[in-house]
């Protein structure tokens, strides 16, 4: 009895693991503490089972979508001339830095304080030993992707350090674009970003992939903002309709420190998002926006976390999906106020706009909470088009279709309009519109 | 700033905590075999039907692990060895309260339930330990054709309506604790409403643990047919022993096209009890379910009530009410399954953590693809008493397709220093004050219980709430 059982977990561990990573070469140009590192998170990923049903953090996700077969670790780009041309993102930037299939492309200046570094993760590896070892790939959480995780780590063969010096405002957005080219490739973008005191910046990340293919993506992002800092963080996603993508996401906020990030979910066959911000200072905030128009067979599948671990924070999210034909939504959030960490101020909405009769939208909304004074809520709504919105438009004149779309929009705008830059407003308003294919 | 610490309180719980020494006739002793569940089809004279449910039940209760992938690891201290499964005096209840045995009948009269029965209730089962002592129905109510008995007596006198029912609605498997209660299940009530009966006054059932290191799994199956509405409230009660003790029923409601049933519990457990009781009900066309649970006592409750709606425009309803003081974890919500268009659902729930308390919500709101018209509200708002309270919430909520509307908001608050201050100023010392606020955040919920049941309530909260704050 318990021999059957015991193979069938084992034959589902090795189910979707008929892929073409290696083990981690030595002398890939990372120093010898970070080699060790990628052979350690090897062997974890080797070790660690998939995604079980009983995960509770996999509830309502797809473990079929996740299997890895095929994958493989992708080559140089055909055409980094292409890439580079098309790489185009805001009209108006402080710097641009461009990856192709985990390769640094291109880095380009325009207008940027002298003593903020933008560097590849590979050298600044070596050139800030101690820096790097503080803060690269540390505090993680686990929100179920943590197989994924150990599988960046130890592919990993580029990224970005972006630092900004204590009392550095950099005015215009510095841009990263991550690009995968051809069938099966896989990518592991990695940007670390350093807010020191006081310090502010805009950055905005694009993911695309050069062709229709499939594709792996597994991405880690870490911001670190001390205390006083403000930092805007744009991450606009665009994998193919065939790609799975992993984007696993860490801010800590210290001290009167404030962070907004954005992640734009436009593309991707199967997306998932794990974003946890840690408040760990009196004054902290955190506002968690996404904004995922999903149509055809897409998954979004969204993992979050308000992890409060210092009293008088405070933490705001809003999530807003669109769904069209059959695609499905996951939303698992929770709010964590960890012992101690009274008077937090904690705030937790998403909401569906179900918008055909074959969509399913799943929300976890979750609050754990362990002290005093604080103030959390949460909500969760799913519901469809207005009808009488829409007669009112449709009765001025407006086609139908257009009507739907100006409401899908301003579902949308909703969430864009927390962004304080009416210029970055507009430009990612315009960018969910063109790509939002309604009937 | 330095948080300033309240002093938690201590339970009064004297109403329940006494017991007798009983001389049982029916020992199943300790543990759990097929040989007990062949002594319990024995005693109770099972048909053969019976005795292979409940064998399969055991293997099903066997092969199913404890939920602890997203329970409470508290579950892993039950330990089923040491468990007695059936203990009874009397297979058979009584119908006056004067063939009682006189302790058991004296244990019933100290918690006040002959004294209820002749003011307000239209029929009352006591189940002692895993027999119901005393069973009966007011005349008038049983010439209109209700049937009120015990769960054997049921399956035995009534087997066409009690099987077409039985396991229908919860399905043995449904979770390890259903399929243990299948297994070893005596006592709790069977009730049948006939077409167009509408039960004025409530039907009562009242459980009472006497003996320790003893689990209790009655089972309770509720039909009501086509446009009658029936009332059941249910208690309970248990010493409080060293060693812990199980409670795990299963009940099963099933209103017929255009039925109510309102099922309400007052679970006020010693906090050596184990509560993990599995409801759920099944509403036809234009039908109405409504859940009114409190969760005050036990060490452990695990319980979401549930309603599939199963016919166009059928109607399910939770109210929930947890208190979780030192030492109690109250792990309740609600279930909520559209399976037909324009079917509504409503959960409310309202939860107090004292001291180290914590209270739980876990809920689950599924409407499938191709309804229309489905709608679901479900609002959960958390009190914190203490600055080393804790509370969770755990909703999980599916819409597919268009047409249908969900919403879920949920809070967790405090009591505010202005509150208490402003009720000082008048008069009231801080635990009064203190009680008097958290009354005032369930009060709307409490208005919804039968009046008699209200007012024992608000004593109940009283209690809890007398000195958690200093």
């Amino acid at each position: 009895m318990e021999a059957t059982v015991d193979l069938e977990e084992k034959q589902q561990e090795n189910f979707g693991a008929n892929f073409e990573f290696h083990s981690p070469l030595s002398e890939t140009g990372w120093p010898r503490w970070f080699e060790l590192e990628r052979s350690l998170n090897w062997r974890k990923f080797l070790e660690q089972p998939f995604p079980r049903r009983t995960d509770e953090n996999w509830r309502f996700g797809d473990l079929r979508a996740v299997r890895l077969d095929g994958f493989r670790s992708s080559s140089l780009p055909r055409s980094s001339s292409t890439i580079l041309e098309q790489s185009k993102g805001f009209p108006n930037i402080a710097a641009r830095v461009v990856f192709g299939n985990n390769v640094l492309l291109d880095m380009k200046i325009y207008d940027l304080p002298s003593n903020v570094v933008i560097q590849s993760l590979k050298k600044a590896a070596k050139e800030y030993k101690s820096l790097m070892q503080e803060h690269f790939l540390r505090n993680s959480v686990d929100l179920g992707s943590s197989k994924f995780r150990y599988l960046h780590v130890s592919q990993l063969n580029d990224g970005l350090l972006i630092y900004v010096p204590n009392g550095v405002k950099v005015e215009k957005p510095i841009e990263v674009f991550y690009w995968v080219d051809g069938e099966n490739s896989s990518v592991f973008p990695h940007t670390l970003i350093l807010m020191q005191e006081a310090s502010s910046a805009t950055i905005i990340e694009h993911f695309r992939s050069f062709d229709g293919e499939r594709a792996l993506v597994c991405g880690v992002n870490d911001l670190h903002v001390s205390k006083r800092a403000n930092l805007q963080y744009f991450a606009v996603q665009e994998w193919s309709e065939k790609a799975l993508a992993f984007h696993l996401n860490t801010t800590h906020v210290e001290e009167e420190a404030s962070v907004t990030t954005l992640s734009l979910n436009i593309g991707g066959g199967y997306v998932r998002g794990e974003n946890v911000s840690h408040l760990r200072g009196e004054g902290a905030r955190s506002l968690m926006l996404s904004i995922n128009p999903v149509s055809g067979n897409r998954v979004v599948d969204q993992r979050t976390q308000q992890n409060h671990l210092s009293p008088g924070a405070s933490s705001d999210l809003l999530y807003h999906n669109s769904l069209d034909e059959q695609a499905r939504t996951i939303f698992a959030g929770l709010i964590k106020v960890a012992e101690g960490a009274h008077r937090t101020d904690a705030y937790q909405k998403v909401r569906n706009l179900i918008l055909s009769d074959e969509a399913e939208a799943n929300s976890m909304p979750g609050l754990e909470i362990n002290a005093d004074q604080v103030r959390c809520t949460h909500g969760a709504t799913s519901g469809e088009i207005n009808e009488e919105e829409l007669f009112y438009l449709v009765a001025r004149g407006i086609p139908r279709s257009k009507a739907r779309r100006m409401i899908v929009m301003g579902f949308f705008r909703s969430v864009l309009e927390r962004i304080e830059d009416s210029c970055l407003q507009d430009y990612f308003e315009e960018l969910v519109q063109s790509h939002l294919n309604l009937k | 700033m330095p948080v300033e610490e309240k002093p938690v309180i201590d339970i009064d719980r004297s109403i329940g905590d006494f017991s007798y020494d009983i001389e049982y006739e029916y020992d199943a002793g300790y543990g759990l075999t097929e040989r007990t569940i062949d002594y319990i089809c024995d005693v109770k004279g099972d048909p053969d039907w019976i005795r292979e449910f409940r064998k399969d039940a055991l293997k099903k209760f066997w092969e199913k692990p404890l939920p602890t992938h997203w329970a409470s690891r508290d579950l892993e201290n039950i330990v089923f060895e040491k468990i007695r499964y059936y203990l009874a005096k009397d297979k058979m209840p009584k119908r006056s309260w004067d063939e009682v045995p006189k302790e058991v009948k004296e244990t019933f009269e100290r918690l006040g339930i002959p004294e209820q029965e002749r003011k307000f209730l239209a029929g009352v089962e006591a189940q002692f330990d895993s027999e119901a002592a005393y069973s009966n129905i007011k005349a008038a109510i049983a010439k209109q054709g209700v049937i009120f008995v015990g769960s054997t007596e049921g399956l035995h006198k009534y087997p066409e309506i009690f099987r077409k029912w039985f396991g229908k609605v919860v399905p043995t498997g449904d979770n390890k604790f259903s399929a243990l209660n299948s297994a070893v299940f005596s006592g709790g009530s069977f009730i049948y409403v006939p077409p167009g009966v509408k039960v004025k006054h409530p039907l009562q059932a009242y459980f009472r643990i006497n003996a320790e290191s003893f689990g209790q799994f009655e089972r309770t199956l509720i039909i009501a047919d086509e446009g009658s509405e029936v009332m059941y409230m249910e208690g309970c009660t248990a010493p409080r022993f060293e060693t812990s003790t199980l409670h795990s029923a299963v009940v099963e409601l099933v209103a017929l096209p255009g039925a109510k049933i309102q099922y309400i519990t007052v679970q006020n457990w010693s906090n050596n009890v184990f509560n993990l009781v599995t409801k759920r009900g099944l509403a036809f066309e234009e039908a109405e379910i409504k859940w009114i649970d409190c969760n005050i006592g036990s060490r452990l409750t695990m319980k979401y009530p549930g309603v599939v709606m199963k016919g166009r425009k059928a109607r399910g309803e939770v109210i929930s009410i947890a208190l979780a003081n030192v030492g109690q974890h109250q792990d309740t919500g609600a279930k909520m399954i559209h399976g037909a268009d324009e079917t509504t659902s409503n959960i409310v729930s309202k939860s107090i953590s004292i001291g180290t308390g914590r209270a739980t919500y876990r809920g689950l709101v599924n409407i499938p693809r191709h309804l229309k018209g489905c709608k679901n509200n479900t609002e959960c708002d958390a009190l914190l008493i203490n600055a080393n309270s804790r509370t969770d919430t755990y909703p999980a909520i599916t819409v597919r397709g268009q047409g249908n509307a969900c919403q879920h908001e949920a809070s967790v608050s405090q009591i505010s220093e202005e509150q208490i201050f402003y009720m000082q100023q008048r008069g009231l010392d801080e635990g009064q004050a203190m009680s008097l606020a958290v009354n005032g955040f369930v009060n709307d919920l409490v208005r919804q219980f039968p009046i008699e049941y209200s007012v024992e309530l608000k004593r109940l909260i009283d209690l809890e709430m007398e000195g958690s704050v200093g």
